[in-house]
This record gives structure tokens, sequence and C-alpha cells, in this order.
């Protein structure tokens, strides 16, 4: 049996190490690093309806034990992305899970309805939580109501499981995580980036473009430990963890806190091979600790969540 | 496309915070053009993001690479104080470089450089020397004790210094260099890379010629096309953009907005 599967709605997982969405493109440049199909899943870059070329630069600040960014949703679109980019990665044995993001509820529900249907798709990410664009992303995930509507009309449509990436931008984390439970979400994804800022002393301006941006990377792994941990509690659909991990410990603390799976996102960018590191790190570091299997470390965080 | 832990040979300080390092490692049988970068890991812990550099001159026989580095912030002050004989964590050979196949022996081509964008000029003018060609550089700098070079750079061709005080060569840019009567701007190639404003004026001015290109510099993350934190705006009125990390460094003169 294998130490590290893990299965989820619509997800067979192999082991539970998955790049994050935005960090890993549609996994070309990847791909020439090493073996895809070694990975747990893939997030890919948000999808919109139409092609975005995003904000303007700089797109990237780095911060103390972490980064910024505001790239703004550049993608090729949904047309592009069924044509090349999820082909591309059909020839790798790894589901896909599609970030969907939009500006309108009827654009979430039209890539979800339509990119769900793509063979290797087998799980949706609504991303109802960017910082980096306005009008859309953020203020669907920070309303509880309109979380809800709009994750119950994206499940309707969506012939695989819909998992919701929740933002920490928002007092009660756990207020918007019943109410995309309660919309019929199959699991959350969490979190996506703290929005903060950097300035130039040379300027005396902002050094995002965009003036602000979403913060990410091992600065921000306390407050998705924390959040997952009060999410797992109150909800019974299961978690996707993300936010600052870098290395294997930082793994098994996440799915101890209540992840079933986790995210790697700008850790991708100190080591590109840091996925293939962690998933080989993976089976040492739990005989150390006395972990029989990641199935088994989930079972146990639940039964101590829930009674 | 590698990563690869390579040693540093040796490291000299050419002007102050200018560091001269070279590196040895498999990863160098991997570059094909001069202008690709490398994408080094900064030896810190609290500092996430590498640092692309410019690969300066190539020894495929040797294995080696050498980078020239300013020391000018936390990330790149840390890549410097590297000691010789230790590691660093390399991500490369990154981006397209300047191509050259199209220019033949006895052809005169302009190389165009402003301080810390001169290095990726220094293995494109070796290969270019040793195509045949002639070449013509010109090199703006702050100030008389802000030059390096030099000589590696006169043992391949003309060299024309400008720095903004005047203290060597001709006082002002690049620019008041290439207005200047006597000079020759005749040329069947021209390559540059500097700071924005140099990459700016080349970029404009020679946006009809047919071979010119520039390199340009932009904050990245993953510096292999992932994340589309570098992109620049092309010059074509579609609105989309191109990736300086994976499309570039180098761009043809008016292919994108500068």
């Amino acid at each position: 049996m294998n130490r590290l599967a893990v299965k989820l709605p619509g997800l067979d997982l192999k082991n539970p190490i998955i790049p994050a969405s935005g960090c890993f493109g549609f996994g070309e440049a990847f791909s020439e690093l090493y073996d895809l199909s070694i990975l747990g899943a893939i997030m890919v870059k948000a999808t919109t309806l139409d092609a975005r070329s995003g904000n303007p630069t700089p797109r990237v600040a780095e911060t103390p034990s972490g980064m910024l960014n505001a790239i703004g949703l550049q993608n090729p679109g949904l047309e592009e992305v069924l044509k090349t980019k999820l082909p591309f990665l059909s020839q790798y044995d790894v589901p896909v899970i599609a970030n969907v993001a939009g500006f309108s509820e009827e654009e979430y529900v039209e890539v979800c309805r339509r990119i769900s249907k793509a063979p290797n798709v087998k799980a949706i990410e609504l991303n109802i939580s960017c910082p980096n664009v306005k009008h859309g992303g953020i203020t669907f995930g920070t309303d509880a109501d309109t979380a809800y509507r709009l994750t119950k009309a994206c499940k309707e449509v969506s012939s695989v499981p819909l998992y919701v990436k929740l933002s920490p931008n928002v007092t009660d984390i756990v207020e918007i995580a019943r109410a995309v439970e309660k919309g019929g979400a199959d699991g959350i994804t969490m979190i996506n980036t703290l929005i903060g800022m950097r300035l130039d002393l040379k300027t005396h301006k902002p050094i995002l473009a965009n003036t602000t941006g979403g913060l990410s990377g091992p600065a921000i792994l306390p407050v998705a430990l924390r959040m997952i941990y009060q999410v797992s509690h109150a909800v019974s659909i299961p978690i996707i963890g993300m936010g600052g991990i870098s290395c294997v410990d930082d793994v098994l603390e996440m799915i101890m806190a209540g992840a079933s799976a986790v995210a790697i996102g700008t850790a991708n960018f100190t080591d590109p091979m840091i996925c293939k590191k962690l998933i080989e790190q993976l089976p040492n570091r739990m005989d150390e600790l006395k972990i029989s299997s990641i199935s088994h470390l989930i079972e146990e965080t639940r039964k101590e969540a829930h009674g | 496309m590698r990563v690869e832990t390579m040693k540093l040979i040796s490291k000299r300080e050419l002007i102050p915070s200018l560091y001269e390092l070279v590196c040895e490692g498999d990863l160098v049988s991997e570059i094909v053009m001069s202008g690709q970068f490398v994408d080094i890991k900064v030896p810190r812990a609290d500092l996430v993001l590498r640092r692309p550099i410019s690969i300066c001159s190539v020894d495929k026989e040797k294995k080696q690479m050498t980078l020239i580095i300013r020391a000018s912030g936390n990330g790149t002050q840390s890549i410097c104080e590297t000691k010789v004989g230790d590691s660093l964590d390399v991500l490369g050979p990154c981006g397209k470089g300047f191509p050259i196949d199209f220019l033949k022996k006895g052809q005169h081509v302009l190389l165009i450089g402003g301080g810390i964008g001169i290095p990726p000029l220094f293995e494109l003018a070796k290969q270019l020397s040793l195509n045949g060609l002639k070449l013509t550089f010109v090199f703006g700098f702050q100030s008389k004790n802000q030059i390096f070079y030099q000589n590696e750079f006169e043992a391949l061709g003309d060299v024309f210094i400008s720095t903004d005080d005047g203290s060597h060569g001709i006082k002002g840019s690049v620019e008041t260099i290439l207005n200047s009567d006597h000079f020759n701007e005749e040329a069947d190639a021209i390559y540059a890379c500097g700071p924005k404003g140099l990459n700016r004026m080349v970029n404009h001015r020679y946006s009809k010629h047919p071979h010119a290109y520039i390199s340009l510099e932009e904050r990245m993350a993953c510096g292999i096309g992932a994340c589309a934190a570098c992109v620049c705006d092309k010059d074509d009125r579609s609105g989309t953009n191109l990736k300086v990390c994976e499309d570039g460094p180098v761009f043809k003169c008016g292919e994108v907005i500068v």
C-alpha cells in the first residue's frame, strides 16, 4: 500500500503534494526539470473566460521570508486553456485541478461548466479570493451570502467536484467556509494570499504598480495553520491546505492542522525542485515521527477535530 | 535547463561592490546563446526569490561561466559573499539570447551598454569577434571609478566611453556619443543592454533597424515563464505581453514597449 496516497472527492492522489495555482503556470517549464507524473495533482493557473494580460509591472516584490505578487490573473483564456494547455498536461499521469476565476457569476459558471468537461480536469478550484483585481475575485469571497450563491451556481454546472479557495482577508473565515459548504462545495482550498504592500525608499511610492499585492511564502505559514485548524473544526468537507510551506515538516504540520493534502506555492520559486524533494523526503520524516501513512494522520486529526 | 549546485572557482572585486564570479558545473554545456541568464538562489533562508544574473562569458571546455554581479541589495550581497570553493544553487540557462546567425564575416556590429548591463555583451562580443566581425562598443558609466572590463573589450574592437560626470571619455550618456558628428552609427547589427533609460532610447532609435536587439531587466519570481511577473507589453496594439524571462530577455527593437 502507498502510505503517501490520499483519496479526496474526485482526486486519487499518489501523494499529498500539489503545486499551487499561479506558481506553476500550466506545468510547461517545470516539465523540463522533472516528470510531472510524480505529483499528487497540479493546480493550474487561474483561468477566466477571456484572455487577460494582467496588471502593470512591477508585479512582484520581496518581503521578509516572503513575497508580494499582483499578477492580476494573466491567463490565455478558456479557449486556449482547453485547446493547448490542458492537452499538454494530459501526457502526464496526474490529475489537474482547474482554478477558475471571474468577474461575474455568469463568467464563473460558464468557465466551470466548460472546463470541468476536459478529460484530465478532476476537480475545480473556485478562485473567489484573488486580491489583485478590481471587481472580481476577492469580492466573491469576503461576503458569506455571495460566496454561498456563487458556490451553489457553480456546483450545479460542474461535472467534477468543486473546491472553493478561501481568502484570509476576512474577519471570520469560518463563516465563509460554512457558507461554501452549505452551497455544496465538495472541499475547501486555503489560504490565498494576505493583502500587503511595500514602498520604495527612494521614490516614496509603492513598489508594486498595483499598490498592494498578495503576501505569500514562509511568513504566512502560521496564519494558514491557524485558519486551517479553525475551519477544519467547523466544516466536514476536506481541506487542501496552502500558505508558506517550504519543507517536509511544514507539510506534516499543515496536515496535523486539518489539511488532507497541501499545495506548494512560493517555494517553487525559491527551489523549482521543491515538490519532487518533498515527495522524496516524506517517507523518511514520517518514519522518524512514527507516522504510518498520510491517510492515517488525516483520520487521526479528523477524529480529534470532530470527536 | 536544470538546477545545479555549482562550485565557485574564483572571485574578484572589479570595482567597489562589483564582483566577477567564475562558477563550474554541467549547466554550462546547456548554454546555447550569449545573452541567456541564470537564476541564483540567495544563500539566506529569509530571501525567497532567486536573483536573475546575466552570463558574462562561457568556457565550455572547462565547464565554467563568468558572472558579474553588483552587490546592490541584500540578495546580491549575500551571493557575492560566497567563498571560493563553496557552492551556489543555480537554475539555468534561462531565456533567449542575442541572435547572431544572420551576420557575415567583415560586417560591422555596434554594441551599446550601460553599467551593469554591459556583462552579457562580453560573451556576445567574443563570439562575434571569432566570427570575424568588426566591433564598435559604446559604453556609459556613472564615472571613471565605475569602469570595468575596458581592456577586455578593447581587445575585441573600438571602445567609446561616456561618463555622467565627464571624469572619463565624453561627458554625457551613450546617446551623446551616438549623436556626435564623427561617430559611425551604420551597423549590420546593433545589440544593447543597460538601464531602462538606455534600453528605451535604443529601442526607439533603432525600431526600424532590421537587426537591432535589446536585453531587458524586470523583477522576476520564477525565472522560467510560469508566474507571469516579468512581462512587457508588445508594441503592436494587441494588448498582449511577453515574458522577459522566457520570451526574452533579448527582444528585437520595436517589438515591445520599454
